[in-house]
């Protein structure tokens, strides 16, 4: 995978001629903040149906007391 | 009927919530798949198939995150300002979503551009961060974008946050134009754009590439991630409506 580009090794790719720890510290930022930041989308969604369907049952509870 | 009147007739059917709703829904995956497969063309091309610099070395790859990070953060605000001055003036409800969806992702982006200016800085200049014009105008966008997050947040009636954020949003434009300028009004460490319409490429034809790549990337995650964010304002903010009420309904009925 490694021998048709710029590395001869895995160790020299991650390495990045010393600046590894600035190369790969930069990416990871990026590849943590935006696997969060969808997670926390995903469940604001989520949560918004939750309290959509807890109004929805406390709705149907409120008009089946006032019927009996 | 005029073409005007059929087209603001368009503008406003899919500038209706209940329309946009399930039309988002149906856009998501689409945009996902777009930023993984220009992700990868990205990473591949970025570090694996671009050449050494001739100066920085094998520092330089930062720019592939570095760039289109900071890209997204200035182009995530004028189109931010965009809906909110839409919402603004038209009184249009979704624009004003759109906008609020958009600010935390055009944070994110202003986020990671500091940052990873910040590890590319330390190396190549011996410093973490200066004060100086584009790291500063940066730094004020960041800003821009919590102080916009937070008045809305901080008026409970949302169609009074909505104008608020909107000025807000709309006299924060001015910053852009200082930011992307600021290389070439001041003496800066930083280094002028990289890239020109008006002159040849600075860089290798393979870095270049591999940046644009990884800017789509970023481009259609941003997309993704908003229309995420706005599905979830919509229900927020439409939950006393009627046809909330039967989406949820209907939602039950196909066992979801």
């Amino acid at each position: 995978m490694l021998g048709h580009s710029q590395w001869n090794s895995a160790a020299e790719f991650f390495a990045m001629g010393g600046y590894g720890f600035y190369v790969w510290g930069s990416f990871l930022a990026c590849a943590v903040l935006m696997v969060i930041e969808p997670l926390m989308a995903i469940a604001r969604q989520r949560a918004a149906l939750r309290e959509l369907a807890r109004e929805q049952l406390a709705e149907q509870l409120n008009k089946e007391t006032k019927e009996s | 009927m005029t073409t005007t009147n059929r087209l603001s007739q368009i503008f406003y059917h899919y500038a209706s919530p209940a329309t946009f709703y399930p039309l988002a829904g149906k856009m998501i995956p689409v945009f996902v798949v777009l930023a993984a497969l220009f992700g990868i063309a990205g990473l591949w091309i970025g570090l694996f198939v671009a050449p050494t610099d001739f100066q920085q070395g094998e520092g330089y790859r930062i720019i592939f995150v570095h760039v289109p990070s900071s890209w997204m953060s200035m182009f995530i605000y004028c189109v931010m300002a965009l809906w909110a001055g839409i919402g603004l003036t038209m009184n249009t409800r979704l624009s004003s979503m759109m906008a609020q969806a958009l600010a935390p992702t055009g944070a994110l982006m202003a986020a990671l551009s500091l940052i990873t200016g910040a590890l590319w800085g330390k190396p190549m200049w011996g410093t973490w961060w200066v004060w100086d014009a584009r790291l500063t105008s940066e730094l004020i966008l960041f800003f821009l974008y919590i102080g916009f997050i937070a008045l809305q947040a901080s008026i409970d009636d949302p169609r009074r946050a909505d104008k608020a954020g909107a000025i807000l949003a709309l006299v924060g434009v001015v910053n852009i134009p200082i930011i992307y300028f600021s290389v070439t009004w001041w003496n800066t460490l930083h280094q002028g754009a990289s890239v020109s319409l008006t002159k040849a490429p600075a860089m290798a034809q393979t870095m270049l590439w591999g940046m644009l790549l990884m800017a789509l990337c970023f481009w259609m995650y941003s997309i993704a991630v908003a229309l995420i964010r706005v599905r979830a304002i919509i229900l927020e903010r439409e939950r006393h409506t009627e046809w909330v009420k039967q989406l949820l309904a209907g939602e039950k009925h196909a066992g979801a």
